[in-house]
């Protein structure tokens, strides 16, 4: 018995929306997976809210802890001037929140371990802090890449190497969460693999193969963890990236 | 066992009501404002971003090969479009490595906390 465990990532293309120009818009597993995540913040966020109870109930609560928390964190990451991006913020991080959570389930797919979506949020937090940085500061924006006291012969090193770490932030930014996602589901699937070809060597088998079973449910609680974990540390980049865009200089 | 000493400080500030009023106002305010406060602002670096080692460590490595990666690739593209091959390559690698030891030495700064300091005002 041959296993796979790249095959969960296949995209299927489902059915054609449209075409721009002579490329065809599909509609694929991925896309319905983001519209599921989207549609089940939208139910949690609206329709669990509206009754607006004072004393919350299970649902209400976790929409109010989750508004909370995603406060908190902007907050404290880039002060009161920064409650303006918490729509930006909270949107990301309840879609890779989301995206992440529904990619547990089985037979689900998941959207973030492809890098093409975690590269699209991080660009789109890059080009924010820029248009934002440069829109709201100006030229004081460029202060970012030279930081003060540095002597003159080597500033120009110095802001060519705060240049380089500035644009390799959405690269890590993003392959941080794809790379996450993709081999903590790669993992799950050997382990799988390994309770089947275990269990075909007979009564023996049976037996070896209660260990990867055990280790499954162990590494799905941590994948778990994990999908929380990533989808915290998304947010959280994208508060201290938009904090140089609004305080710009160290 | 704090309410039972203002208790008696209220009724020992007898002699103007309204003063007495404005104080119990304040001091209403300000518990208020101790019981909703959010002390999060004042200690940010106490919530940890990364729970396990593994998590750690694979987010340090990843800062060091982004930053060697675009240097590598501003380098490649230097030399191409202007044709002084090898030279971008060597000097735009070594400083997107510089770039990415930055970015660890700022990512493991506040060891679980932020990898940049929170802003002063």
């Amino acid at each position: 018995m041959t296993v796979d465990p790249i095959h969960q990532f296949n995209i299927d293309k489902w059915f054609t929306i449209g075409t721009v120009g002579s490329r065809e818009i599909a509609f694929t597993n991925s896309a319905m997976f983001m519209l599921i995540a989207v549609l089940s913040i939208a139910v949690l966020m609206i329709g669990f809210t509206h009754r607006q109870a004072l004393v919350p109930g299970r649902l209400q609560s976790l929409a109010e802890i989750s508004y909370e928390f995603v406060a908190d964190t902007l907050r404290s990451a880039t002060g009161e001037a920064g409650m303006k991006f918490f729509p930006f913020v909270f949107t990301i991080f309840m879609f890779v929140l989301f995206a992440n959570v529904l990619g547990l389930l089985p037979y689900s797919f998941t959207v973030t371990s492809h890098i093409i979506i975690t590269a699209a949020l991080a660009l789109l937090v890059f080009f924010t802090v820029i248009v934002y940085g440069f829109w709201k500061n100006g030229v004081r924006f460029l202060k970012l890449f030279v930081p003060s006291g540095v002597p003159g012969y080597i500033l120009p090193f110095v802001v060519a190497i705060e240049v380089l770490s500035f644009l390799s932030r959405p690269i890590s930014h993003s392959v941080r969460l794809f790379a996450n996602m993709l081999a903590g589901h790669i993992t799950l699937k050997v382990f799988g693999g390994f309770v089947t070809m275990i269990a075909g060597f007979g009564i023996a088998g049976w037996f070896g193969a209660a260990l990867p079973l055990v280790m499954i449910v162990i590494l799905t609680a941590l994948e778990l963890l994990v999908a929380f974990l990533q989808a915290y540390v998304f947010a959280i980049l994208t508060c201290i990236y938009l904090n140089d865009a609004i305080h710009p200089g160290h | 066992m704090g309410d039972g000493t203002r208790k008696n400080e209220d009724e020992g500030s007898r002699p103007s009501d309204d003063a007495a009023l404005s104080a119990r106002l304040k001091r209403l305010g300000s518990q208020l404002d101790a019981s909703a406060g959010r002390p999060t602002r004042t200690e940010p670096a106490s919530r940890p971003v990364d729970s396990s080692a593994m998590a750690r460590g694979f987010r340090l490595s990843t800062e060091l090969v982004a930053g060697v990666l675009v240097g590598a690739l501003i380098g490649w593209f230097l030399d191409r479009t202007l044709g002084i091959s090898p030279w971008g390559l060597i000097v735009f690698v070594l400083l997107g490595f510089a770039a990415g030891v930055l970015n660890v030495i700022r990512g493991a700064r506040a060891g679980s906390g932020y990898p940049y300091e929170p802003p002063k005002d």
